[in-house]
C-alpha cells in the first residue's frame, strides 16, 4: 500500500487528474446503474409494489441488485435503427451532445475537503455553461429524427430549459452573493460552523426554486412533458433505439445525480459535517467527509423518484407561467432581501 | 510550444467554423457552425487566461442566444435556392466590404504600433490572480455608468419585443389563473339528493331506479 502511495506520488499531475478522470467517471456510471434500480424499487414500495426482484441477490438480500446490467445487455444487443428520413449525422451524434456535458460537469464538483478534479475559480460559472450545452443534444435529436412528435419534444424541451435556467441562475446568485466567490469548494467552506450556517436557512425561497428547477432543467416528472408519453409518445428520444436511447437515459440519471449533488454543494454544506459544532471537535461524526455529500446526495436523489411518483405532469402553459411568473419574481425578491440582509450585516456571510 | 499548437489548432478549427456559417447550405447546419465558433474562441480565450469572458461567453451565447436561434431556423421553411437568386447582383457589394474589411485589418496588423509584436508583451498575472473579481472591481467602479446604460437598453429592448408582440387579437380566449385557482367545489358540482319515484316502497321492486 505504502508502495503504491509513493508510486502515485511520483506520478506527474495529468497522469493524477486522468486517473481520477476515470474513477470519477466510472462511479457515476456505476450510480446511473443502481440508480435505475433504485427508482424502480421505491416507486414499487410506493405503489406497493417489489418492483424489480428476479435477477440475482446478494447472499439472499436485495433481490434484483443485477438488474441494471441485465438492462444494459439488453440494450447493446439490440438493433439500432436509424429512420431513413432523417438527418443521419445528427442522429447519431445528438446523444453524445447530452451525454458529454453531464459527465464533464464532475470536474468541478468538490467531492471532499481536499479532493476536486480542477480547482477553477469560475466553477459555478462552468457548471452553468456546461449545463446549458446539454439542451442541444435534445434538439438536435428531435430535429434530426424528422418525426412530428420528437420534434414536439424538441421544442417543448427547449422552451422550458431555457426559462428555468434564468429562475437557476438566480438563485445562484443568491448562493454567490453569500459565498463571495464563484468557487465550489470556496462556496462550502463559506458554510462552515455548523447547520444553523447552511444557506438552507438563510436562502431558504432560492434553496425552494432551485429544486424545481434543477426537476425541471433534467426534463423529470412532474415536467417531463419533453417526453410525456400520453402525447406525444415518447418526445424527442421516439426514434430512438437500443444502446443511443440508453446514452439519452444515462445522461438523464447523470444529470439527475449532478443536480443532487450540486443542491448538497450550495445549500446543504456539501461535504460538511451536520453535527460541526455541536459535537466535540474531535468527534468522528463531526468530521468532513465525502459520506456526507453522499447520504445528502442521496436523499435529493431519492426525492426526484418520489416526486416521480407523487405528482400528475403538469399541463405546458402550467409550467411556463410557474418558471416566468413564479419562480423568477421570488428569487429577484429574495435577492433583494439578502442585499438588505448584507447591507444590515444580518447572517453568517457578513463577517 | 504545446501552447502554440493549440492556438494554430484552435484557430484552424474556428476559421472552419465561421466558413461553415456562411457556405453551409442548410440553415440549421449553420447555426451550429456559428455554435462552434463560439466554442472555439472560448478556447482561444481560455489560452490568455481570460477564463470568465470564455465561460461566459460560452453560457450567454451558446447557452442561450443560440438555442433560440437554432429553435427558430429549425421551424422555418427556408428555400436556399430562391435566397440565393439574387447572389450575383449584390456579388459586387459583398466584394467591396470584403476588401475595405481585409484593408482595415491589414492596416491594422500592419503597422508598428499596433502589430502583434506590441500587444504580446502583456505582463502575466500570478497564479492566485482573479479574473473575475478584477473585472468586477473594474465594472462596478469606473465603469458603472456605462454598464447601468447597456442594463437600461437591454430593459428598454424587452419592453418593446414585448409591446410589439402583444398585439389585441379577435378571438383569443385567455386563462385567467386567479379565477382558476380560486374555484370552488360549490361553484362547480351540485349534489343531488336522490328522488324516489312515488307510490313505491323502499322495499319494493322499483328499488333503485332512476326516478
Amino acid at each position: 500500500m505504502s508502495a503504491l502511495l509513493e508510486f502515485w506520488s511520483t506520478l506527474p499531475d495529468y497522469a493524477r487528474a486522468t486517473v481520477w478522470i476515470l474513477i470519477v467517471t466510472v462511479a457515476v456510471i456505476l450510480s446511473v446503474a443502481f440508480t435505475t434500480l433504485w427508482e424502480r424499487k421505491v416507486i414499487g414500495w410506493i405503489q406497493l409494489r417489489k418492483g424489480p426482484n428476479r435477477v440475482g441477490s446478494l447472499f439472499g438480500f436485495v433481490p434484483g441488485i443485477f438488474q441494471p446490467f441485465a438492462d444494459v445487455i439488453k440494450l447493446l444487443l439490440k438493433e439500432v435503427v436509424i429512420p431513413s428520413a432523417s438527418n443521419k449525422w445528427l442522429f447519431r451524434v445528438a446523444p453524445a451532445i447530452t451525454l458529454v456535458p453531464a459527465f464533464a460537469a464532475w470536474a468541478v464538483m468538490p467531492l471532499d475537503p481536499a479532493l476536486v478534479i480542477a480547482d477553477i475559480d469560475a466553477g459555478l460559472l462552468y457548471l452553468l455553461s456546461l449545463t446549458s450545452v446539454g439542451v442541444y443534444g435534445v434538439i438536435l435529436a428531435g430535429w434530426a429524427a424528422n418525426s412530428k412528435y420528437a420534434f414536439l419534444g424538441a421544442m417543448r424541451s427547449a422552451a422550458q430549459v431555457v426559462a428555468y435556467e434564468i429562475a437557476m441562475g438566480f438563485a445562484l446568485v443568491g448562493v454567490v452573493m453569500a459565498a463571495g466567490t464563484l468557487n465550489l469548494g470556496d462556496i462550502v467552506r463559506a458554510q462552515e460552523g455548523g447547520v444553523g450556517n447552511w444557506f438552507l436557512v438563510w436562502l431558504f425561497p432560492l434553496f425552494v426554486v432551485y429544486v424545481i428547477a434543477g426537476v425541471a432543467e433534467t426534463n423529470r416528472a412532474p415536467f417531463d412533458v419533453a417526453e410525456g408519453e400520453s402525447e406525444i409518445v415518447a418526445g424527442f428520444h421516439v426514434e430512438y433505439s437500443g444502446i443511443a436511447f440508453a446514452l439519452f437515459f444515462l445522461a438523464e440519471y447523470a444529470n439527475m445525480i449532478l443536480i443532487s449533488a450540486l443542491t448538497a454543494v450550495f445549500f446543504l454544506g456539501g461535504w460538511l459535517s451536520p453535527f460541526e459544532g455541536l459535537l466535540a471537535r474531535d468527534n468522528p461524526l463531526a468530521a468532513p467527509g465525502f459520506h456526507w455529500l453522499f447520504l445528502k446526495l442521496f436523499f435529493f436523489l431519492t426525492c426526484f423518484m418520489w416526486y416521480r411518483a407523487t405528482f400528475p405532469r403538469y399541463r405546458y402553459d402550467q409550467i411556463m407561467r410557474l418558471g416566468w411568473k413564479v419562480l423568477i419574481p421570488v428569487t429577484l425578491v429574495w435577492i433583494a432581501a439578502e442585499a438588505l440582509m448584507s447591507w444590515f450585516d444580518i447572517g453568517p456571510w457578513s463577517t | 510550444m504545446f501552447v502554440q499548437l493549440l492556438f494554430y489548432g484552435f484557430s484552424a478549427i474556428l476559421i472552419a467554423a465561421a466558413l461553415g456559417v456562411i457556405v453551409a447550405r442548410n440553415p440549421v447546419y449553420s447555426a451550429l457552425s456559428l455554435v462552434l465558433a463560439f466554442f472555439t474562441s472560448a478556447a482561444l480565450w481560455l489560452l490568455i487566461e481570460a477564463e470568465f469572458l470564455a465561460i461566459v461567453l460560452v453560457l450567454v451565447y451558446v447557452g442561450a442566444v443560440m438555442v433560440l436561434f437554432l429553435f427558430v431556423v429549425m421551424m422555418l421553411d427556408i428555400n436556399v435556392e430562391e435566397i440565393k437568386r439574387g447572389f450575383t447582383r449584390y456579388a459586387w457589394l459583398g466584394w467591396l466590404v470584403s476588401t475595405v474589411v481585409i484593408a482595415q485589418m491589414a492596416a491594422v496588423y500592419g503597422l508598428r504600433n499596433f502589430g502583434v509584436d506590441a500587444s504580446i508583451t502583456v505582463a502575466r498575472s500570478p497564479a492566485d490572480h482573479s479574473n473575475t473579481r478584477e473585472l468586477g472591481e473594474v465594472l462596478y467602479t469606473q465603469y458603472v455608468y456605462p454598464f447601468e446604460l447597456a442594463a437600461v437598453l437591454l430593459l428598454v429592448a424587452i419592453v418593446a419585443a414585448i409591446a410589439l408582440t402583444m398585439r389585441r387579437r379577435p378571438g383569443l380566449k385567455p386563462q385567467d389563473v386567479a379565477k382558476q385557482v380560486a374555484v370552488r367545489r360549490q361553484d362547480r358540482v351540485r349534489l343531488v339528493k336522490g328522488v324516489r319515484a312515488e307510490g313505491v316502497s323502499p322495499e319494493g321492486e322499483g328499488r333503485g331506479e332512476a326516478p
